[in-house]
């Protein structure tokens, strides 16, 4: 399967994956969000409001689980020096980024009506911008170090560092008092959150992984064959 | 079959990620009471050095039958089924709020037993439930 990942595996991947990626993702989405606007019950305290959770839980996997990729990836890069690895984790990051924004987002405005406040500093928030922080400082240092062997060290450093950011912000609800609640769907436990509500919630977050997937190939595509020019440029100078 | 350098590298990372996990771990620990958002009256009981007249926030759930309002301003107990302590508060209510539910207050403690609050947050627990669940769970439970 991994081997499905190497640049030339890629390139020579026809357009035609990707379109029926998008296909199925619509589709996805349009069984998702007719799930979760209109089969979904609301909940009995927050009424309507709860929708917004199917939107804000799997923008946050999809956030923790694409710098967790990238934390993994800059820690074999950093040893074994793959060319194609930061490639990838290049690629992942702006995905990541903006699922990190739009968890905050929609967090906050999850947060007026049910809480009564946007923002405040407790330990899951804090850490959750902490991870859009990290992923901007990854993103800056490939975007400002021209030099690529330089910025593929800086920024494999700041994978590894953030990677540890992922157990807090996992742990915070539970390792600390918090205002935002503790996770509803865990490995070891039932599941807090009625059947009901966890069937839209695991489509969008299919659609949502769908969504990445395709982000994901374009760039990483696009990011082998500037790799690639560049090398024919240094060559030929 | 690894390289000498691959080994190296190898080394180089185990030891950079066990002295980070070392340094964030402790980092964590000497934060803790500021990474803590709020504190259960049971910890306000606890507390040697307790800090009077000073910003600070409590948490746990609204008191069942404790909420007294008048026009502008209410009074109800926020308790952690240990440890209780009364809250008076003036101004807007989050929707939420209500008798049984977790709450948090900011504002300043006049004693162990009595707080002035200046904001108060409805918190929200982990448990998402269609309305008529709630109503057949309530039912079976009397």
């Amino acid at each position: 399967m991994f081997k499905n990942f190497f640049p030339n595996k890629v390139l020579s991947l026809n357009n035609n994956l990707i379109s029926s990626l998008l296909i199925l993702m619509i589709l996805v989405f349009i069984l998702g969000l007719i799930y979760a606007l209109f089969i979904s019950p609301p909940d009995y305290i927050q009424g309507d409001v709860v929708r917004i959770m199917y939107v804000h839980v799997p923008a946050s996997f999809i956030a923790v689980g694409c710098f967790g990729f990238i934390g993994i990836f800059s820690i074999l890069n950093l040893i074994f020096k793959i060319k194609f690895l930061p490639l990838i984790s290049k690629s992942l990051a702006p995905v990541g980024c903006i699922f990190s924004l739009v968890s905050i987002v929609t967090g906050s405005l999850w947060g007026k009506p049910t809480w009564g406040i946007w923002w405040v500093w407790d330990a899951r928030l804090t850490s959750t911008g902490i991870l859009l922080l990290f992923y901007l400082a990854y993103i800056c240092s490939w975007q400002f170090i021209n030099n690529f062997e330089k910025a593929n060290k800086v920024s494999s450093v700041i994978g590894i560092i953030g990677l540890f950011n992922l157990p807090i912000i996992r742990y915070s609800v539970e390792w600390w008092n918090t205002l935002h609640q503790s996770s509803s769907i865990t490995l070891t436990s039932a599941p807090t959150i009625h059947y009901t509500m966890i069937v839209p919630l695991i489509i969008m977050l299919l659609g949502m992984i769908i969504y990445s997937l395709i982000i994901f190939l374009m760039g990483y595509k696009t990011e082998i064959m500037k790799f690639k020019l560049d090398k024919k440029k240094s060559r030929n100078n | 079959m690894l390289s000498k350098k691959v080994k190296s590298r190898i080394i180089f990372l185990v030891f950079l990620v066990l002295s980070a996990t070392l340094v964030i771990f402790f980092i964590l620990r000497s934060l803790e009471e500021n990474v803590v958002y709020f504190f259960s009256p049971s910890e306000i009981y606890s507390k040697p050095n307790i800090s009077f007249n000073e910003k600070i926030r409590i948490g746990g759930l609204v008191k069942e039958d404790s909420i007294s309002k008048d026009q502008t301003s209410i009074k109800f107990i926020i308790t952690d089924l240990k440890k209780e302590i009364i809250v008076s508060y003036t101004g807007l209510i989050p929707n939420l709020f209500s008798e049984g539910k977790g709450v948090i207050a900011e504002g300043e403690l006049k004693d162990k037993k009595y707080f002035v609050a200046d904001k108060i947050l409805a918190k929200h627990d982990e448990n998402y439930i269609p309305p008529e669940v709630s109503k057949a769970l309530e039912n079976s439970n009397y």
